[in-house]
């Protein structure tokens, strides 16, 4: 058991340090903040799942805490990317297209 | 009626929650409960939002089937920043989209930006009714309509059995 909970967790932190990676190796806050968001959000659950794996009794408020991560997360990212598009944070020369940045344009000529 | 359901369902969680917390004595759970009892009649003009939950069989059906799909695609999603992140090029062909939705309740909505923002490739930028700006690290297609079906359609289907 603690073997599984060691690999578990171990996995956890791999994803976290890719996750880490992407954020020094991404062009823009956006990019960087993708890799920083999905890599992290799995890291943390899967180091925690290892945590309450290999310490049984701590289990049910290690499931609460990975729910918490799962809730919180997501909604951090995006108000910073958000944050960053409203202060007029530049997307990388590599984008394609910015729908928003058109749209609100629009909305000023209105 | 309506605010009824809230206020049950946010009973339900607290006490749930303190449940988890707590060592379960008696007078513990008869205190716990009185105090989440307390919180929910304060706030519950403000849990508006819990009732757009549907309870009926099929919508809870719905939502462990939804959890599993979940699961899958963080999992995908972070291998695949894990892939791009390693490869030498950085394969990216980053932009925001636009796309729109077919929930119509605020909680669906909720629930549709977050979940978004954990799949492969994508992260909810802005939310204005029924459009969700989306941040796409790897754009695959032009219009709206394709970008929809690619982006929030896995998610949209069981939503919609859920929130309506």
């Amino acid at each position: 058991m603690l073997f599984i909970a060691s690999i578990i967790s171990l996995l956890g932190a791999l994803f976290l340090f890719l996750g880490s990676m992407g954020v020094l190796r991404m062009p823009d806050v956006y990019n960087r903040m993708q890799a920083g968001t999905k890599a992290t959000t799995l890291g943390t659950m899967m180091t925690l799942l290892g945590i309450g794996l290999a310490n049984t009794a701590w289990l049910p408020k290690i499931l609460l805490l990975i729910l918490f991560v799962l809730f919180t997360n997501p909604i951090s990212s995006s108000a910073l990317a958000r944050a960053a598009h409203f202060s007029g944070i530049k997307l990388t020369d590599r984008s394609i297209r910015d729908n928003l940045a058109d749209d609100k344009v629009e909305e000023q000529d209105a | 009626m309506r605010r009824v359901k809230a206020l049950i369902l946010s009973y339900l969680i607290l006490t749930g929650l303190w449940l988890v917390l707590s060592e379960v004595t008696r007078n513990e759970f008869i205190i716990g409960s009185l105090v989440s009892a307390t919180i929910s009649l304060i706030f519950s003009s403000r849990l508006a939002i819990l009732e757009n939950v549907k309870l009926n069989p099929k919508a809870l059906f719905c939502s462990i089937k939804f959890i599993f799909v979940f699961l899958r695609e963080l999992f995908k999603s972070a291998i695949d920043v894990a892939i791009r992140v390693l490869s030498p090029s950085l394969p990216i062909n980053p932009g925001i989209v636009k796309v729109r939705t077919k929930l119509h309740s605020k909680l669906g909505r909720i629930v549709l930006a977050n979940s978004i923002t954990l799949t492969p490739g994508t992260m909810t930028v802005e939310a204005k009714g029924e459009y969700l700006y989306i941040h796409w690290i790897d754009i695959k297609s032009d219009d709206i309509e394709s970008a929809t079906v690619a982006i929030v359609s896995t998610f949209e289907k069981h939503l919609e059995v859920m929130y309506g």
